[in-house]
C-alpha cells in the first residue's frame, strides 16, 4: 500500500532573503512536550541527564549531543531531537512535532526584524544566546529560541505558518529599506 | 503597562489577559448557598487604591498570576503565581 | 529673504519642491516653513473658522498657522505643519481650508459675519429646530470650517510598528538632553536620545551664544560624533515622544520616508515606536508664547526665538524691517541677531517700563494697539502714553511673552504641575511620571549652562538610581543669563479681536464670554471655546488663555489650573498607530492542511475564529450554495462524506489526578470512562451557564484526549488553566493543546467504515469498534487515531494523523468517497446535518444558557462537585420561567424561518413585552423536506405539540410553528451505532 506524503509546515513559503535577513524553515525533528509529574521531578532529572540534559531554568534550554530541551511554561519543556522514551513514568509526554512551524531567521538584522514584531527585550544582555521566551510574534502565540547573536528559532502554530511568514517578510523589506537609507 | 511574571520576567501588559478580582480564586464549597455564590461570582469591591487581580500570561507561559496594583497611581506593587503556596493582598 | 554668511545649512545643495502650484527652491536641510519664507512667501495657511490669512509662527511641531496638505489622491496628508516638513524633490504641498486658493479664497466671506461666529455660537444659533443640525447646519458649517481633508482613499503606503529597550531615553537633544546622553552613555548605560528634529542639536542650532568657548551648534556637533561612536547609544532623529505610560513605556513616532524623495515602497513612511527605558529624560525644551493685542494673527507676526531661528539656523531672515514686542529679556537676543547679521531692526517695545537693552532701539512708552496688512503684515500701529497713536512701518513682528516649559509628557499620568511665578510658567513635579526627570527649559531653567547642568544632573540621578556608576566631568561653560520675565498677556481694550488659539480661532473675548455665561471652570471654558483642541493642542495659547480666565474670574493662574494634558504629544496619523494592522496583518489568519485543496476545489471559506473553513465543495453545474450543500447533506445520508474538523481545540489531559480534574470541570463523571472508550461532556462555567460542550476520549489509563468547540477552544484551555492553578494546584494533572498537531477529518455515512477500510491496513467492524469507543489505526503506514463519535448522525468516525500528512490523506480520503457516491462536504452541510439532529453549537450555547435551557440537567452529576454546579442551584435557572431548546417546524413546510427570529403566542401582539423566546439555527432540511430550526421558547419542554407564531422583523416574515422536539430526525439514534 502506498505511504502517504508528508508536507512541511512551511510548504511553498520558505526560504527568503531580504536584505541582511533570511529566513528558512528548520529541519524537521522531533518535538515532545515534557511535563513532569507532581512528585517526579528527580525521576526526570535522572532520564534527562542520561540525555545529557537537565530540566531548563525558565528562559533557558539545555542542548547536548541527543538534543535540545527548551523552557516553554510553568511545568512545561519542548525536547526537541531526543528520544523521550525513557521518560515516559516522571513525565507528561506529548508530541508536538507537526504542531508547530519552526523557522530560522539569522543575519545582522535579525534582532531588528524581530523589533517589528515582537515586544520583547532581546539586547544580547537582556537575551543571551540559548535563552527562550515565550511571547507573541504580533498577534501569534511564539516559542523564540535565541540560537546565535544573530540568529533565532522562531516556533508558530503551524495553521500560522502563512501569516508569520508574511509578516516576518513585511518586517524584512521595511528593515532593509531602512537600511539604505541610514 | 508592564506586568512582572514570576517566571518570565517583566513583559508588555499585551501578553496577558485580565480575569478580575483575586477573590474569584477562592472557591465557596458546593453546598454554600446561593448568598456565598452570589457573593464570589458577583460582588466586587471597586476600590480607589491597592487592589488585587487576576492576570493570565496567555501569549507567554500560561501562568495564572495574582497582581497587586494600585487603582490610582498604577503602580504594581507585587506579582505571584497563583500556585504560590503564600496568598498576599486581600482576602 | 536669505542673509549671506547666516545659517549653518549647507548651501551648496539645492532642493526644488512645489507649494501651492509653484516652484521654489531651498536647500538640503531646510524645512518647507524655511524655505518658504527664504523665498519671501509668507501667508501658509488659512484659519479654521474665519479663513484669516495666517503665516508661521513657531519653528516646530508646535505650529499653529502653517498647516499644509502634502502628497496627492490616496497618499495625501493634510495637517503637515510645515515647520516639521523637510523640502526634498517632489514635494508637493498646498495650503488648505481655502477655495480657490491661499491667496484668493471667497470663504474669507466668513471673517465678514464674524461678529456672529463668536464662542458657542453654533450650539445657540443651531439649535432650533433640532432636527436641521443633522441635515443642514452641520454639513454647511463643515464646509465652511476646518482643516485639511482626507482623501477618503485606501492608503496602501507601508508604516511600521517598532519596540525598543534602554536603560535611559533621553527625550530631545538641546543642551540639556545632549549633555544627559553623553553623561549616561559614557558611564556605560543604553541610551537611546530620541530627538523630534532632523538635526539634533535643539536650541543650540538657532542661537549665537557659545559653549566651551566655540559655537552652540559645533558643540553639539561634537556631542554628536562622540555618542555615535558609543555602541551603547542610539541616535533616534526625526522622532517625536508622543505619551508617557506606565511601566516606563513611552509612544514615539519616527518619520522614516517623509523627507525622501522618491522612497521605495518598502519603505515605511513612518514608525510607531514602544520605547521601554528604565528611566527617563525629559529635555524636551519650552515653547514660547504669543502675546494678545488687536490683530496679532497676521502673516509676519511670530514668536521672537523663532524669528531668530530662522535666522540663525536656516540664514533666512522673515522679514526686512523687524519689530519685537516682548515682556522679557531673553527676547531681545532676537533684535540683537537681527542687526548682527545687518538687518533692519526697526523697534522694541517692551512691556516692562525698566527694561534695558543697550544698543536696541527701545522705544519705552509705546503701546501696540494694532497692526496693518491684509494678507501679511505692514505696519504696527502703535499708542504712546497719551493717547497718540502713530504708525511704524514693519514686515516681521517678532513677539515673547515668556516660555512655556514643554513638560506635556509628565501630566500623562494624571500628574498636576505647579506654577512658577517667577518665569510665569507651570513647571513639573519631579515623581508626575515615575523615572522620568525633567531637565533643563523643559524644567524652567532657560540658561544654556543651567540646561546643561540639568541635564548633567539628571542622568547621574538616574545612573545612580540604576546602580551605575558615572563620571562626571565638568559641565562645559555656556551663557548663564536670567530671563527676568515681567508677566503680560494681553494688550488691555483691544479695538479688535485679539487671537489666542490661532489654530482654532480662539480670542480673548470668547474666553471672557466663557466666563461671563460661567463656563468659568478651565475645562468648561476649552469646551464652549474650543481653545486647545485645534491639532497644536494649547501648546501655543493654552497658559494664555488660562491667564485671561483667571483675570475674568479674579482669581489666580494657579487657582484656575490647567487642562489636562494627555498624549499624543504631537498628531499622530492613524496608519502609523495602527501600522501592521491593515489587511491580513489584522489577524493571524488559521489555515488547515487542507486549506489549499479545498481553495483548489472552488470552496468558498468562511471564518470560524481565525480559522478558515471550507463552507461548500461546489461541482458543476451547481449555481447556488443550496445546491451544494442540499447535495452534501443526502450524500452523507446515503452514502458517504468527508470534513476536516481539525479545527475543533483538542487538549492532551496526563496524570493521576486526571479522571478527577475532568470530573471537576465538567458536570458528568469522567472517571470512570475506559481506556478506548469516548464520552460527550458538558462544561459550564462558574456561574452556572454552560461554556462548552464536546467529547473527551481516554486513550489509556490516566491519558485524556479533550475536544472542544473551535470557537471556544483558546476559552477552554484557558479555564483548565485556571482551574488547575487556582482550585487544585496539587493535583498530578497535566494540559497541553494538541489542536495543531493532528489533522483530523470526520468520515460520515452508511459507508463510512467501507471507505476506512479501504484505507487501513487491519479492518475494523462495528463489533469490535462500536460506538463510542476510541483507539489507533495504521492507514497507509501512519499510525492514525480513530474515534467513533458522529455530529451528523450517521455512522461516523473521526480519523486523526499528524499534521504533516493532514493534506496527503483528505486527498486520499476525498477521492475514495467520491468513488463511493461520496465527497467532501463543509460548513453549511455539517450545520443542516446537526440542525437535522439538534446537536448543539454556541449558537445555541451562547453565554446565557443553563444545562437545564438545553434538557441536559440530567447530565450534572448529583455525586460529585463540578464547576458552576453551585450556582446553577440557585433560583431562577430552572423551572419553567427559562426559555428552553426546542425544535421548531413551520405549519406549512415551504414557510421560510430564519435565525433570529422571535417567538410569540398565537394572538399575541409581536412587541418585545410578549416575547416568547428566539430562533438561534434555520436551515431547510434536504432529508425532512421542510425548513427547521432550533431556539429557546418560554417553558419550551412543556410547549411541544402547540404551535408558536414566528415572527422575523428584519426578513418581514410571520410563520406560524408547531413546536417539536429539538431531534427532528432519526430520534431514537439508530443510525449513528448501526
Amino acid at each position: 500500500m502506498a505511504s502517504l506524503i508528508e508536507t512541511n509546515a512551511c510548504d511553498g513559503l520558505l526560504p527568503i532573503s531580504v536584505g541582511r535577513a533570511e529566513m528558512a524553515e528548520c529541519t524537521a525533528e522531533r518535538i515532545t512536550s515534557v511535563a513532569p509529574f507532581k512528585g517526579r521531578t528527580r525521576a526526570l532529572g535522572t532520564g534527562l541527564k542520561a540525555l545529557g540534559l537537565g530540566w531548563p531554568a525558565p528562559g533557558t534550554s539545555q542542548t547536548s549531543k541527543a538534543g535540545s530541551i527548551l523552557w516553554t511554561g510553568a511545568d512545561q519543556a519542548f525536547l526537541i531531537g531526543a528520544d523521550p522514551a525513557g521518560l515516559g513514568a516522571s513525565a507528561a509526554l506529548t508530541d508536538q512535532s507537526d504542531g508547530w512551524a519552526r523557522m530560522r531567521l539569522a543575519g545582522p538584522d535579525a534582532e531588528k526584524v524581530l523589533a517589528r514584531l515582537v515586544a520583547l527585550d532581546l539586547r544580547t544582555a537582556a537575551c543571551p544566546v540559548g535563552e527562550v521566551r515565550r511571547s507573541g510574534l504580533n498577534h501569534m502565540p511564539m516559542v523564540l529560541w535565541r540560537s546565535g547573536e544573530d540568529a533565532f528559532e522562531i516556533f508558530v502554530f503551524r495553521s500560522m505558518a502563512a501569516t508569520a511568514v508574511h509578516e516576518m517578510a513585511a518586517a524584512m523589506r521595511a528593515v532593509a529599506a531602512r537600511d539604505r537609507f541610514d | 503597562m508592564r506586568i512582572n511574571c514570576p517566571l518570565c520576567g517583566t513583559r508588555d501588559r499585551r501578553e496577558f489577559t485580565y480575569y478580575g478580582a483575586s477573590v474569584y480564586a477562592d472557591r465557596p464549597a458546593e453546598s454554600a448557598g446561593p448568598e456565598a455564590w452570589d457573593d464570589y461570582l458577583h460582588l466586587r469591591d471597586n476600590p480607589a487604591g491597592e487592589t488585587t487581580d487576576l492576570w493570565y500570561h496567555e501569549l507567554g507561559c500560561a501562568a495564572w498570576i495574582e497582581v497587586t496594583r494600585n487603582t490610582v497611581t498604577h503602580e504594581i506593587s507585587g506579582t505571584r503565581l497563583l500556585t504560590a503556596p503564600e496568598k498576599g493582598g486581600a482576602k | 529673504m536669505r542673509i549671506a554668511g547666516k545659517g549653518i545649512l549647507d548651501r551648496s545643495r539645492t532642493v526644488g519642491f512645489r507649494f501651492d502650484g509653484r516652484d521654489y527652491t531651498g536647500f538640503e536641510g531646510d524645512t518647507l516653513a524655511s524655505a518658504l519664507l527664504a523665498s519671501d512667501v509668507r501667508l501658509m495657511g488659512r484659519s479654521f473658522k474665519y479663513h484669516r490669512p495666517r503665516g508661521v509662527m513657531t519653528t516646530g511641531s508646535e505650529e499653529p498657522n502653517a498647516l499644509v496638505t502634502v502628497g496627492q489622491g490616496a497618499r495625501q496628508v493634510p495637517n503637515v505643519r510645515a515647520t516639521v516638513q523637510e523640502i526634498h524633490a517632489g514635494l508637493e504641498a498646498r495650503g488648505q481650508n481655502a477655495w480657490p486658493s491661499l491667496g484668493f479664497d471667497v470663504l474669507e466671506l466668513n471673517e465678514v459675519f464674524s461678529p456672529l461666529l463668536g464662542a458657542g455660537f453654533y450650539y445657540k444659533t443651531f439649535m432650533w429646530p433640532k432636527a436641521f443640525w443633522e441635515s443642514l447646519y452641520e454639513p454647511l458649517i463643515r464646509r465652511a470650517a476646518g482643516l485639511g481633508a482626507l482623501s477618503k482613499q485606501h492608503n496602501d503606503e507601508a508604516y511600521e510598528k517598532a519596540w525598543a529597550f534602554c536603560d535611559l531615553l533621553v527625550i530631545g537633544s538641546g543642551p540639556a538632553g545632549l549633555m544627559a546622553a553623553l553623561t549616561a552613555g559614557r558611564a556605560g548605560a543604553d541610551v537611546i536620545l530620541a530627538e523630534e528634529d532632523h538635526r539634533m542639536g535643539g536650541r543650540l542650532l538657532m542661537e549665537t551664544h557659545e559653549v566651551a568657548g566655540k559655537p552652540g551648534a559645533d558643540w553639539a556637533e561634537e556631542a554628536l560624533q562622540e555618542l555615535a561612536s558609543l555602541p551603547n547609544v542610539r541616535l533616534m532623529t526625526r522622532t517625536t515622544v508622543t505619551g508617557a505610560y506606565d511601566g516606563g513605556t513611552f509612544g514615539a513616532l519616527e518619520r522614516v520616508g517623509l523627507h525622501i524623495a522618491n522612497p521605495p515602497a518598502d519603505l515605511p513612511r513612518e514608525c510607531f515606536w514602544r520605547i521601554v527605558a528604565r528611566r527617563a529624560v525629559l529635555a524636551s525644551g519650552a515653547h514660547e508664547r504669543q502675546i494678545a493685542f488687536s490683530n496679532n494673527d497676521r502673516p509676519g507676526i511670530m514668536t521672537a526665538g523663532a524669528a531668530r531661528g530662522y535666522l540663525n539656523r536656516w540664514g533666512v531672515a522673515p522679514g526686512h524691517s523687524i519689530t519685537l514686542l516682548c515682556n522679557n529679556d531673553d527676547a531681545h537676543r532676537t533684535a540683537r541677531d537681527f542687526i548682527a547679521a545687518g538687518v533692519n531692526v526697526e523697534a522694541v517695545l517692551d512691556v516692562r517700563a525698566d527694561a534695558k537693552a543697550e544698543g536696541l532701539p527701545l522705544r519705552p512708552g509705546l503701546r501696540i494697539v494694532d497692526t496693518a496688512g491684509r494678507k501679511g503684515l505692514s505696519a504696527i500701529i502703535v499708542a504712546d502714553r497719551e493717547g497718540k497713536i502713530s504708525r511704524i512701518p514693519t514686515d516681521c513682528l517678532a513677539v515673547s511673552g515668556g516660555w512655556n516649559p514643554a513638560l506635556h509628557l509628565t501630566c500623562h499620568m494624571n500628574g498636576r504641575p505647579v506654577w512658577r511665578e517667577d518665569i510665569a510658567a507651570f513647571v513639573a513635579r519631579p515623581g508626575m511620571v515615575p523615572g522620568l526627570a525633567a531637565a533643563g527649559a523643559a524644567n524652567g531653567t532657560f540658561s544654556t549652562q543651567g540646561c546643561l547642568r540639568e541635564g548633567q544632573e539628571a542622568a547621574i540621578l538616574a545612573l545612580s538610581e540604576l546602580g551605575m556608576s558615572e563620571k562626571a566631568g565638568a559641565v562645559p561653560q555656556a551663557e548663564d543669563g536670567a530671563v527676568n520675565l515681567r508677566a503680560y498677556w494681553e494688550v488691555p481694550k483691544p479695538k479688535h479681536r485679539a487671537w489666542l488659539d490661532f489654530a482654532n480661532d480662539v480670542t480673548t473675548k470668547d474666553v471672557r464670554l466663557a466666563a461671563e455665561e460661567n463656563f468659568a471652570s478651565v475645562e468648561h471654558m476649552k469646551r464652549y471655546t474650543t481653545q486647545g483642541m485645534a491639532p497644536d493642542q494649547g501648546k501655543n495659547s493654552n497658559i494664555g488663555a488660562l491667564a485671561i480666565l483667571a483675570d475674568a474670574t479674579g482669581r489666580g493662574i494657579p487657582e484656575t489650573g490647567t487642562t489636562t494634558f494627555r498624549p499624543p504629544y504631537v498628531p499622530v496619523t492613524i496608519a502609523a498607530m495602527g501600522a501592521g494592522g491593515q489587511g491580513a496583518g489584522f489577524a493571524p489568519q488559521r489555515l488547515t492542511t487542507t486549506d489549499k485543496a479545498a481553495r483548489d476545489r472552488g470552496a468558498p471559506m468562511i471564518e470560524a475564529g481565525l480559522w478558515y473553513r471550507a463552507a461548500y465543495f461546489p461541482r458543476p453545474g451547481e449555481a447556488t450554495w443550496r445546491e451544494a450543500s442540499d447535495r452534501e447533506v443526502t450524500m452523507v445520508r446515503e452514502r458517504v462524506g468527508v470534513c476536516d474538523v481539525s479545527t475543533l481545540g483538542k487538549i492532551d489531559i496526563q496524570g493521576r489526578d486526571a479522571g478527577r480534574f475532568l470530573d471537576l470541570v465538567y458536570t458528568n463523571t469522567f472517571s470512570t470512562l475506559k481506556p478506548g472508550r469516548v464520552r460527550y461532556g458538558l462544561m459550564l462555567r462558574e456561574d452556572g451557564m454552560v461554556m462548552d460542550d464536546g467529547t473527551t476520549a481516554c486513550l489509556a489509563e490516566n491519558h485524556y484526549l479533550m475536544t472542544t468547540t473551535t470557537a471556544a477552544a483558546g476559552q477552554v484551555m484557558r479555564h483548565l488553566d485556571f482551574v488547575k492553578q487556582a482550585h487544585c494546584p496539587d493535583w498530578d494533572v497535566r494540559a497541553i493543546s494538541v489542536t495543531e498537531n493532528w489533522a483530523q477529518f470526520a468520515v460520515a455515512g452508511p459507508l463510512a467504515r467501507e471507505l476506512l477500510n479501504s484505507l487501513a491496513q487491519t479492518p475494523i467492524d462495528a463489533g469490535t469498534f462500536p460506538f463510542l469507543s476510541c483507539g489507533t489505526l495504521r492507514l497507509m503506514g501512519v499510525e492514525a487515531r480513530l474515534f467513533r463519535i458522529s455530529f451528523s448522525g450517521e455512522i461516523g468516525y473521526e480519523v486523526a494523523v499528524p499534521a504533516r500528512y493532514g493534506a496527503a490523506l483528505w486527498r486520499d480520503l476525498v477521492s475514495r468517497a467520491e468513488s463511493l457516491g461520496g465527497g467532501a462536504y463543509g460548513m453549511e452541510a455539517l450545520n443542516i446535518l446537526r440542525i437535522e439532529k439538534g446537536f448543539l453549537t454556541h449558537a445555541e450555547i451562547h453565554g446565557r444558557i443553563t444545562a437545564f435551557d438545553v434538557g441536559l440537567q440530567g447530565m450534572v452529576s448529583a455525586k460529585k462537585d463540578c464547576i458552576g454546579k453551585g450556582a446553577s442551584q440557585r433560583p431562577g435557572l430552572t423551572g419553567p420561567e427559562r426559555e428552553q431548546l426546542v425544535g421548531l417546524k413551520p405549519v406549512q413546510p415551504g414557510a421560510l424561518i430564519g435565525a433570529g427570529a422571535h417567538l410569540f403566542d398565537q394572538g399575541a401582539e409581536p412587541i418585545s413585552a410578549n416575547d416568547k423566546g428566539y430562533v438561534t439555527s434555520a436551515c431547510w432540511s434536504p432529508t425532512l423536506q421542510s425548513h427547521l430550526a432550533l431556539g429557546f421558547l418560554k417553558d419550551g419542554r412543556a410547549r411541544i405539540g402547540s404551535s408558536v407564531r414566528l415572527v422575523d422583523h428584519l426578513r418581514k416574515t410571520d410563520t406560524v410553528c408547531e413546536v417539536v422536539s429539538p431531534v427532528f430526525f432519526d430520534p431514537e439514534g439508530g443510525r449513528a451505532r448501526g
